[in-house]
């Protein structure tokens, strides 16, 4: 994978994701951690190789049929990427609302979820008036609201304190025992040697072997 | 504060999209002033027409007024079948005639004018204009009759083309209004490329992203529209008071037609506001998803 004219980025990339596995995603800051989760999130196309997504290859698939691809992946952005025109409730709501989702539905379930990450009396707040903290939980709020087949999470608990981090942590593993694949992309060495999870580990845009750390 | 679905970009807050209204109001307001004009003009040929209908002038060499020549001219008219009634306009009927332009101190005889003889004829009946022509000037040697024909078919050439000026001014008024549409939503597309691909990383389809655009183009168009045809509706209203001031002559020497339009006419113009809604919605969508079709 190369931007433009620019240098290879990722290169021999070759892994599977079983459904329901829980990874992280590690490696040095430039590694290429951020370049092949937008791989994953379809927000760019491979410059040569097979991307194979819930059974389809994604170079062959209609570019009308990539919304519904889309709407089984949960993206949590690095930079949040929140909408600060939005409340922080309207920002969760946003993957409903692009589904069609009911809208007593969908007020059910944000100001649940909302509840759950505690940001109960953060409904109506707007992202600027936010901590990094809340912020970043809005954004993990977001990318799991619509409780997807694939969770992909940049940095999730970066901005977070570490009782947070692990609250999170937790989310995330219920979310992948109820089925949901994930794959968390971190720098904190820590979190990811804290659990018992596979580890996908970029160096120099090269994936290194597998490893399964032990709790 | 909880919004509610499909109102994701935040449009309203875009500079480049806020000054739509104020570019097709300008647009509208030349749009309904060129209807108006055409539409007046239509109305006014059409006055023409039915007021000719059935009538034509025949006009005799002036001559004295104890002449037999009028005895005659009337008396072959007359005789004509179809001809329902053939009067001739005495002098003071002339003198009236001429009175707005020469006043009160010079009358017809002074002028040596030609004779009127108005004509009026069944409007069932297709008179043989050629051999009424023929037996007239043989009775009276030199008389003209005018069925108004030519007069009509010039005026008519005149008012065709001013009303296809007028529809090629409606024309690029419109693809104005549409390049302009298309300009404000692709700037509209680039400063809110973020949100777009945000939207569409969710899984947002494109049609979902085009209606926030075309709701709002649709919305920015008609309060366009509306300003735009208050406008005209001034002017038009002012031209109105000015076209009644030139009417201090009397009926026959006014100079501007009265603006005065019927009921289906004035819809027209009302739903000017309506149609540039529309053409933004219609231009908005297509612009978008032209553009939308193109990102990954």
């Amino acid at each position: 994978m190369r931007y433009g004219t620019g240098p290879e980025v990722l290169r021999d990339i070759s892994l599977d994701l079983p459904a329901g596995s829980f990874h992280f995603l590690t490696g040095p800051s430039g590694a290429g951690k951020t370049t092949l989760l937008r791989l994953m999130y379809l927000a760019d196309r491979p410059t040569r190789g097979l991307i194979t997504l819930f059974g389809e290859d994604i170079s062959r698939l209609k570019r009308k049929n990539l919304a519904d691809l889309r709407r089984k992946i949960g993206v949590v952005f690095q930079d949040f990427r929140l909408l600060g025109h939005l409340s922080a409730f309207d920002n969760v709501a946003l993957p409903l609302r692009v589904a069609g989702v009911a809208e007593a539905r969908v007020k059910k379930n944000v100001t649940e979820l909302l509840e759950w990450v505690g940001l109960a009396d953060k409904l109506n707040a707007r992202p600027a008036t936010l901590s990094g903290g809340q912020q970043q939980r809005v954004a993990i709020a977001r990318a799991v609201i619509a409780r997807p087949q694939l969770l992909l999470a940049d940095e999730p608990t970066g901005n977070v304190d570490d009782t947070m981090a692990v609250r999170l942590l937790r989310l995330f593993e219920e979310l992948n025992r109820f089925g949901t694949t994930l794959v968390l992309a971190t720098h904190n060495e820590m979190l990811a040697t804290q659990r018992r999870h596979r580890r996908l580990h970029l160096v120099n845009g090269e994936l290194m072997a597998p490893t399964v750390q032990r709790a | 504060m909880i919004g509610r679905a499909g109102n994701d970009i935040p449009l309203r807050r875009d500079g480049t999209v806020r000054l739509l209204p104020w570019l097709i109001a300008p647009m509208v307001y030349l749009a309904t002033l060129a209807l108006a004009g055409m539409l007046t003009l239509h109305g006014v040929l059409q006055g023409w027409e039915h007021g000719l209908a059935g009538t034509m002038t025949v006009e005799l060499p002036p001559a004295p007024a104890n002449d037999p020549s009028l005895g005659k001219a009337l008396g072959v008219l007359r005789a004509t079948p179809g001809v329902t009634s053939a009067t001739a306009l005495d002098r003071n009927a002339e003198s009236k005639l001429l009175e707005p332009w020469l006043g009160t101190s010079i009358t017809p005889d002074e002028l040596q004018l030609p004779r009127l003889i108005d004509l009026r004829v069944s409007s069932g009946v297709n008179l043989d204009l050629a051999a009424l022509r023929a037996r007239l000037v043989a009775a009276v040697p030199g008389a003209v009759l005018d069925d108004h024909r030519r007069w009509l078919d010039r005026l008519y050439g005149l008012a065709l083309s001013i009303e296809a000026a007028g529809l090629a001014v409606v024309a690029m008024v419109g693809m104005a209004a549409v390049l302009t549409v298309i300009f404000t939503t692709r700037a509209g597309l680039a400063v809110h490329h973020d949100v777009i691909e945000l939207l569409h990383l969710m899984g947002a389809r494109d049609l979902y992203i085009a209606r926030q655009f075309e709701r709002e183009a649709m919305r920015l168009g008609f309060s366009g529209g509306v300003a735009g045809l208050a406008l005209a509706g001034l002017t038009l209203w002012a031209l109105g008071h000015a076209a009644a001031a030139t009417n201090v002559l009397g009926e026959e020497a006014k100079l501007l037609p009265d603006l005065s339009l019927v009921l289906w006419q004035w819809a027209v113009l009302i739903l000017l506001p309506v149609a540039a809604g529309f053409a933004a919605l219609l231009t908005a969508r297509l612009t978008v998803m032209r553009a939308l079709a193109r990102m990954p």
